[in-house]
């Protein structure tokens, strides 16, 4: 087992430049998230991790050693891949047996190694069976058997649930979360479901366009999105944000939107001009009394709650109620936050201002 | 108006289909039937007119292909022996004796060697550089691709004068060597294309699945791809195959004895001595049919799948 550490990591392809500047580390034991929409760069991330594609520039460390141009095949580390790529030719048994037969162990290690796997992932039945025809959870199992009889440093996998079916999906996270736990073995993993990656991840790192938008822990980068994107990226409903023309000074803890003063965490820096107010919609409640003014504009019934949109001057701000609060569209309601849990962002650079709050979490790539 | 599905063809159709099919069959079947049933027949049979489509079969014109024979006086073959074997036999019967083979075995053997060495070849090197051009950042690799396909364009005979002095200078006139090359050079650009099309359809992922796990790339070439490319490999082989076995104007021009194959042999067959013995050059023509026939319907099944390959993608 292993740390992970990735220094400045950038890949062109030609002209287009797929991954810029990347740092984050992944702690020895880590189950690591690369979460981001398609075509951000995580797999490219990824595969340069493995040494299936080489960096154009940057440092990749794994277990303090220097790896960015060596052979996918000296790092010791397992890959599995979204489509699984289980050898169509061979069985189960040889597709598990084949990443040892190569380093020349002996037989009756092979054969010990494959049952301990088979016995973790409890696929007995399957062994002599040839992969075409298993189930996509059965191909899953077989892919993750490949990987882990290696026993290597680290194991790297690109949206390992893509390919199966949501219900199963469900399930199969929680079989991978608990053979990591199991076997405490430092896991990257990439996905573009923030729920995967909020449900199972230690920490995740944000990724857009080829940049690290936020590294963090989960309910880290739920509650203080370092970016816009990321506030809009997370969470379901997501974000909501408020657009207005404003100030704040270093160590101001309200700012006046509209003709309404809104009280926010104490802010580390000043920032006067076009600003944008995030919150989450669980922390957005209907009172009468309140100075901010909207409109519903839909209700829509979750069971246990309910998401309620609101219309405002200043943009849709969407709260989070209790599915028994009575509350019908086209009335007019007034909009109260919990200010320790809200987020100013620089509206042009998308990019979250300092507070006291989120001082201590703001990581970016 | 009867309904039936949008996909499914209606019964009739399916009828006219299958009539069009067996008459096709039929009409491409009958020279090739005749070919082979004369092959079996005697010499007066075999130019009996209305022809004889029942006759008493017989191995005359095998025996003939693979012997040379003289006919002794009449006291002279009473002298002889009684014939010990079924082919002396059969040739006694026409007052003839053997007086040793034919030249047909040895060419029908250098056919052998310079098919199926040549067609070895081409799918050795073809599959190789179509790998090569399929996985890696070749420089320039459309232009390389269109000027290999290029050398199809015209009809290989076109340069055959050039060969021919070229193959004289180089010692390779009238060997087996010269025509293996040769061949392979022909097949090569068509084996390239078809491969690298196969080649192209195996996810990459499999090799990249064998690199982390302590493969070489030469490794996870033929322990991985080469499997999966089994299809494209046999239906490409059959084309390199029939191609090299069926080819004349080369090897009447490059060869003459040594390395001569069977087709510019079999038509000399018909000028010697002086009547033309028909069953003899049917038996030639069958026998010629033969390995090409063998070795499509061993790898059948891969030609099949392979012809539809990049149709259903699994
Ligand atoms: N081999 C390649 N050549 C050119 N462009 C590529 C290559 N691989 C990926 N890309 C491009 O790089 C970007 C990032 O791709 P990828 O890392 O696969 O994204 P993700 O896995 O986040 O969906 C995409 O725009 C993709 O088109
Ligand atoms: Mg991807």
């Amino acid at each position: 087992m292993a740390q992970i550490r990735v220094e400045n990591l950038r890949k062109d392809f030609g002209a287009f430049n797929a991954v810029k500047s990347s740092s984050f580390t992944v702690e020895d034991g880590e189950f690591f998230m690369l979460l981001g929409p398609s075509g951000c760069g995580k797999t490219t991330t990824l595969r340069m991790m493995a040494g299936l594609e080489l960096p154009t520039s940057g440092e990749i460390y794994i277990g303090g050693e220097e790896v960015g141009m060596k052979r996918a095949s000296e790092r010791d580390i397992a890959f599995v891949f979204q489509m699984f790529a289980l050898y169509p030719h061979m069985n189960v048994r040889k597709n598990i047996s084949y990443p040892l037969v190569s380093q020349g162990i002996a037989r009756s290690e092979v054969d010990r190694r494959v049952a301990e796997v088979v016995r973790i992932l409890q696929i007995e039945s399957i062994l002599d069976k040839p992969v075409g025809g298993l189930s996509g959870g059965d191909r899953q199992r077989v892919a993750l058997g490949r990987a882990i009889v290696r026993q290597p440093k680290a194991f790297f996998m690109d949206e390992p649930l893509g390919a199966l079916d949501a219900e199963f999906r469900e399930h199969m996270a929680e079989e991978l979360r608990a053979l990591h736990d199991r076997m405490g073995a430092t896991t990257v993993y990439v996905t573009h479901d923030q729920l995967e990656a909020m449900q199972m991840g230690d920490k995740i790192v944000v990724m857009n366009h080829g940049v690290i938008e936020q590294f963090g822990k989960p309910q880290q980068i739920y509650d203080w999105p370092a970016t816009k994107f990321v506030a809009k990226f997370i969470g379901s409903p997501p974000m909501s944000f408020l657009e207005f023309e404003g100030a704040i000074d270093d160590g101001g803890n309200a700012v006046t939107i509209g003709v309404s003063r809104i009280e926010v965490p104490k802010s580390r820096e000043g920032r006067k001009g076009a600003l944008t107010l995030g919150v989450r919609p669980e922390h957005v409640h209907l009172s009468d009394e309140a100075g901010l003014r909207g409109r519903v504009a839909a209700v829509e019934y979750l069971g246990t709650t309910q998401i309620v949109t609101i219309e405002t001057a200043h943009g849709e701000i969407k709260a989070r109620t209790a599915s028994s609060d009575a509350i019908r569209t086209d009335v007019p309601v007034g909009l109260e936050f919990d200010r320790r849990s809200l987020t100013l962002f620089d509206a042009n650079s998308g990019i979250a201002l300092v507070s006291e709050a989120n001082e201590g979490v703001l990581t970016r790539g | 108006m009867s309904a039936h599905s949008v996909t499914e063809p209606s019964p009739a159709s399916k009828w006219i289909a299958g009539i069009l099919v067996g008459l096709y069959a039929v009409i491409t079947l009958i020279p090739l039937i005749w070919i082979i049933s004369t092959s079996f027949k005697s010499g007066p049979d075999s130019i009996s007119y209305p022809p004889k489509v029942v006759f008493e079969p017989t191995l005359e014109g095998y025996v003939n292909l693979f012997t040379t024979q003289s006919r002794p006086s009449a006291e002279d073959l009473a002298k002889l022996p009684a014939p010990t074997t079924w082919y002396d036999k059969i040739t006694r019967e026409r007052g003839m004796i053997i007086s040793g083979p034919s030249r047909f075995g040895q060419r029908f053997l250098n056919s052998v060697i310079i098919g199926f060495g040549s067609t070895f070849l081409s799918i050795f090197l073809g599959t190789l550089a179509a790998f090569a051009f399929s996985r890696f950042k070749v420089p320039l690799k459309d232009d390389l691709l269109f000027f290999i396909l290029s050398t199809r364009m015209m009809p290989p005979i076109a340069v055959a004068i050039p060969i021919y002095l070229m193959f004289r200078q180089l010692g390779l006139s009238d060997t087996h060597l010269g025509m293996i090359l040769l061949y392979t050079a022909v097949n090569l650009s068509l084996s390239v294309w078809l491969l690298k099309g196969f080649i192209d359809e195996i996810p990459r992922e499999y090799e990249e699945a064998a690199l982390i796990d302590g493969y070489t790339r030469f490794q996870a070439f033929y322990k991985v791809v080469l499997p999966q490319a089994a299809t494209g490999i046999a239906s490409t082989a059959i084309f390199c195959l029939i191609f090299a076995w069926n080819e004349y104007a080369f090897a009447v021009l490059l060869t003459s004895g040594n390395a001569q194959t069977a087709p510019p042999f079999i038509p000399t067959i018909l000028s010697v001595g002086g009547g033309i013995d028909w069953p003899a050059v049917a038996a030639a023509a069958t026998l010629f049919l033969l390995p090409v026939i063998i070795f499509t319907v061993l790898l059948r099944k891969h030609l099949l799948r392979g012809i539809t390959f990049g149709a259903v993608r699994k």
